[in-house]
C-alpha cells in the first residue's frame, strides 16, 4: 500500500475528510518552500501537492502563474523540486504529489523522472495538459514504479470519458470544481457536486475537488460531497504577500481553517 | 500518399491533444462538426463564394519580372497572398472556421494574435456576421503593430493586452486558452495557425490549401508544368502548409523559412529546427519547440511579430523529420533588405512576415538555371510594418 492509498484509509477510518494544500515549489525559495510543506504537515495536511513551475501554465490564473514565474526567477528545475521532496521526505510521512504541466517531465524523459521520483519519495504526479488518450506511456512508467498518475475530471466530462478515467485512474480522483483556470472564487459551484456524483458511478476511489477553494466555509460544502478538498491559489496568494514570512502566514492562514475543520471532520 | 493524421490527431509523432480535461468536450465537439462540414457541398459552397466576392479569390500569381532579372536565376512567381481581403492569408482560415463557428452555434468569439493580421481577419469576419470579438495580443506586439491594433478595434473588436512572459503571440495564445476555458459553452476559440491541440492543425491546413490549389493551377497555366521549389515562411505554419499542401505528392522542392533573428545563441531567434529546438510539448500538441535542457520554453526573438513563436504545427515537424520539406532561416537584417528589394524592384511592399520568404528566394535564385520556376509565397502585405521598419531605419541611419 502506497502513502496516498494509506492516507485515505485512515482518513475514512476516522471518518474524516481530507485537507490538500498546493504550494508552488520554489516561491519565493527552495528553503521556504520546505519549511511551508512542513508546516502544513504539522497543521494536518493529508496530502501535499507540489506544484513544479512552469514557463506557459496556460491552466492557470493569474495566482499560480506569479507565483510560478517567481520560482523560475530563482532558477528552479524539476531536479530542484525532486530535491526539495526528498528533503520534505526525510522529515515527513505526508504524501506528495508532484502537479506539472508534461513538457518538463517529457524533457526529462518519463523514465528518469518516475525513478528519480520515487527515490525523492514522491507518491504521485498529475498532469494539467495530459488526458487519457495521450497517458498510455507515462503512466505504465510511473506505475512501474508505484507512483500514481492522478487523474483529472472536469464538468465538460461526460460520463463516457468518466468512465474511461476511472478505469485507469489510481490513487485518488482530482475533480475540477468548475470549467476554468486556477484561482480562487466566491463559492463552490453546484458542477461540482454534480460532477462529483456522477464520478461515484465509476469509481471507489476518494475524490479531491480543488480550483477556486479559498474559506473554511468552502471547505466545508466540498466535505459534504466529496472526499477531500484542494487550496491552492490562496496558499499561494499568502507566500506571495508574506514572502518573508512565508511559513507564519501560511500557518496562520491554514490555522484559521483548522478549528472548523476539526468540528466538521467528525460529522460525516 | 494523403496525408491525413491519424484519429488522434497524430502525423508521425507529432500532434495530439495536451489539454486540461475541461477542454476535451468543446475539442471533441468541434471535431464532430469539421468532419461532418468537411465535404459538405453547402458548406464548402458558403466558403467558395465568400473566398471569391469576399475577399477576392483567387489571388494572382504573379511573375516577379524585374525581381527575376535582377536576381538573374530561377522565374520567380509570387502567389498574391497580399492581396486579399484585410492583407494577409490568415483570412482564409477566418472565414473557413467562422461558419463552423456559426454552425454550432456559437455567439462568442475569441482569438489570438500575433502580428494583428488574425486578429484583423477575425475582426472582420465577426463584424460581417454580427458575432462578439474578443482578441488576445502581447503588449510587445501590440507596440510593433499597433496600426493592426486599431484597425481591430474599428471592426468593433475588444483587444485584450497580454502582460505576461515575452508579451507576444506565445503568451497571446496561453490566454486565449484560458478564456476558452472559462468559457467553452458560449465561446468558439479562431485559433490562427496550423497550431494547438487536434483539430485545428487539420483543420487550419484545409482551410489554408486553397493557396496551394490555386497555384498549382496557375503555375500550369502561365508555364504549362509544376513549378520546381516553393518557399514560404513559416510562424506556426499556416501559409505554408497551406501552399505546400497540394504539392505534397509531387517532385517540387518545398522550402520554409524560419525567422533567424539577430542570431543563432538561442533566445535570439525563433527558428525551431535550428539551435535549441527539440521535441516537446506546448499549447495543446507535441512537435518542435525552443525549450531549455529542464523543459522551459525560452525567449524567442524575431524584428517580424507572426515569426516569433516558440513552437510549429505538428504537421510541419512530421515533413521535417522525413526529410520532405527543408527547413532553413533569413535573419532580421535579410528580411529587412528583402522588404526594401520587393518594394523597389516590384513595387509590392511585402509583410516582414513574407520578407523572410523573399529573403531566403533572393539568396537562391541566382543558383538555379534560368528555366527553373520557383513560386514564392507572399502571405501578406507589408503596411502593418511600415512604421516599424521606418522606426528601425532611423535607428541603424
Ligand atoms: C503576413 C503573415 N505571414 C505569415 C505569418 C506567420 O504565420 P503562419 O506561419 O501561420 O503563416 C503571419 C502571422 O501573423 C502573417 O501575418
Amino acid at each position: 500500500m502506497n502513502r496516498i492509498e494509506r492516507q485515505f484509509k485512515l482518513l475514512r477510518e476516522g471518518r474524516r475528510k481530507g485537507f490538500i494544500p498546493f504550494v508552488t515549489a520554489g516561491d519565493p525559495d527552495l528553503a521556504s518552500s520546505l519549511e511551508v510543506c512542513l508546516k502544513l504537515a504539522d497543521l494536518g495536511a493529508d496530502v501535499i501537492e507540489l506544484g513544479v513551475p512552469f514557463s506557459d501554465p496556460m491552466a492557470d490564473g493569474p495566482t499560480i502563474q506569479r507565483s510560478s514565474q517567481r520560482a523560475l526567477e530563482n532558477g528552479v528545475t524539476l531536479p530542484d523540486v525532486l530535491h526539495l521532496a526528498a528533503d520534505f521526505r526525510r522529515r515527513s510521512e505526508v504524501p506528495v504529489v508532484l502537479f506539472s504541466y508534461f513538457n518538463p517531465i517529457m524533457r526529462m524523459g518519463c523514465d528518469r523522472f518516475a525513478k528519480s521520483a520515487r527515490d525523492a519519495g514522491v507518491d504521485g504526479l498529475l498532469l494539467t495538459d495530459v488526458i487519457d488518450s495521450e497517458a498510455a506511456a507515462i503512466s505504465r512508467k510511473l506505475a512501474q514504479n508505484d507512483l500514481d498518475l492522478i487523474s483529472l475530471v472536469a464538468p465538460t466530462s461526460t460520463n463516457e470519458r468518466l468512465s474511461a478515467i476511472a478505469k485507469n485512474a489510481r490513487g485518488f480522483v482530482y475533480a475540477v470544481s468548475r470549467a476554468g483556470v486556477t484561482g480562487t472564487q466566491g463559492r463552490v459551484s453546484d458542477e461540482a457536486k454534480k460532477l462529483v456524483v456522477r464520478m461515484r458511478e465509476f469509481t471507489e476511489l476518494p475524490i479531491a475537488v480543488g480550483f477556486g477553494i479559498s474559506t473554511a466555509e468552502q471547505i466545508r460544502d466540498v466535505w459534504r460531497f466529496a472526499d477531500a478538498a484542494v487550496v491552492g491559489s490562496a496558499i499561494v496568494s499568502q507566500i506571495e504577500r508574506h514572502p518573508n514570512e512565508a511559513v507564519d502566514a501560511v500557518g496562520q492562514f491554514v490555522r484559521g481553517l483548522l478549528p472548523r475543520f476539526a468540528n466538521q471532520g467528525a460529522e460525516t | 500518399m494523403n496525408h491525413e493524421p491519424n484519429e488522434q490527431g497524430y502525423w508521425g509523432e507529432y500532434g495530439g491533444r495536451f489539454v486540461p480535461e475541461t477542454l476535451v468536450a468543446p475539442l471533441d465537439e468541434l471535431t464532430t462538426a469539421y468532419f461532418s462540414y468537411r465535404d459538405d457541398p453547402a458548406f464548402q459552397a458558403e466558403l467558395s463564394d465568400l473566398l471569391k466576392n469576399y475577399s477576392g479569390r483567387p489571388t494572382p500569381l504573379y511573375f516577379a519580372r524585374r525581381l527575376t532579372e535582377s536576381l538573374g536565376g530561377a522565374r520567380i512567381y509570387l502567389k498574391r497572398e497580399d492581396l486579399n481581403h484585410t492583407g494577409a492569408h490568415k483570412i482564409n482560415n477566418c472565414l473557413g472556421q467562422i461558419l463552423l463557428a456559426r454552425r454550432m452555434g456559437k455567439k462568442r468569439i475569441i482569438a489570438e494574435t500575433g502580428a494583428g493580421q488574425h486578429g484583423v481577419a477575425t475582426a472582420t469576419v465577426c463584424a460581417l456576421f454580427g458575432l462578439e470579438c474578443v482578441v488576445y495580443m502581447g503588449t510587445e506586439d501590440m507596440r510593433r503593430q499597433e496600426l493592426n491594433v486599431f484597425r481591430m478595434r474599428l471592426l468593433g473588436a475588444e483587444v485584450r493586452g497580454v502582460d505576461s512572459g515575452s508579451r507576444t503571440l506565445k503568451d497571446a495564445i496561453n490566454e486565449a486558452l484560458r478564456d476558452w476555458v472559462t468559457n467553452v459553452d458560449t465561446t468558439y476559440y479562431l485559433l490562427g495557425s496550423a497550431l494547438g491541440p487536434h483539430p485545428y492543425p487539420l483543420m487550419v491546413r484545409d482551410f489554408q490549401s486553397v493557396i496551394g490549389r490555386e497555384a498549382r493551377e496557375q503555375i500550369i497555366e502561365h508555364e504549362g508544368r509544376l513549378p520546381d521549389t516553393l518557399v514560404a515562411c513559416v510562424g506556426g505554419g499556416s501559409n505554408s502548409i497551406g501552399l505546400f499542401h497540394p504539392f505534397l505528392n509531387d517532385e517540387v522542392r518545398m522550402i520554409g523559412v524560419e525567422a533567424g533573428g539577430r542570431g543563432k545563441e538561442v533566445g535570439d531567434h525563433a527558428a525551431r529546427f535550428m539551435n535549441g529546438g527539440s521535441t516537446g510539448v506546448l499549447q495543446g500538441t507535441r512537435s518542435y519547440i525552443l525549450q531549455d535542457e529542464h523543459g522551459q520554453i525560452v525567449a524567442t526573438h524575431s524584428v517580424s511579430a507572426g515569426l516569433d513563436y516558440a513552437s510549429i504545427g505538428p504537421e510541419h515537424a512530421d515533413l521535417h523529420d522525413t526529410n520532405r520539406v527543408e527547413y532553413v532561416s533569413s535573419d532580421d537584417v535579410e528580411a529587412l533588405a528583402a522588404f526594401k528589394l520587393l518594394s523597389e524592384t516590384e513595387g509590392i511592399i511585402p509583410a516582414l512576415e513574407s520578407s523572410h520568404a523573399v529573403a531566403y528566394a533572393a539568396r537562391i535564385a541566382p543558383e538555379m538555371t534560368r528555366d527553373s520556376i520557383m513560386i514564392v509565397n507572399l502571405s501578406g502585405r507589408g503596411d502593418k510594418d511600415v512604421n516599424q521598419v521606418q522606426g528601425l531605419s532611423k535607428m541603424h541611419g
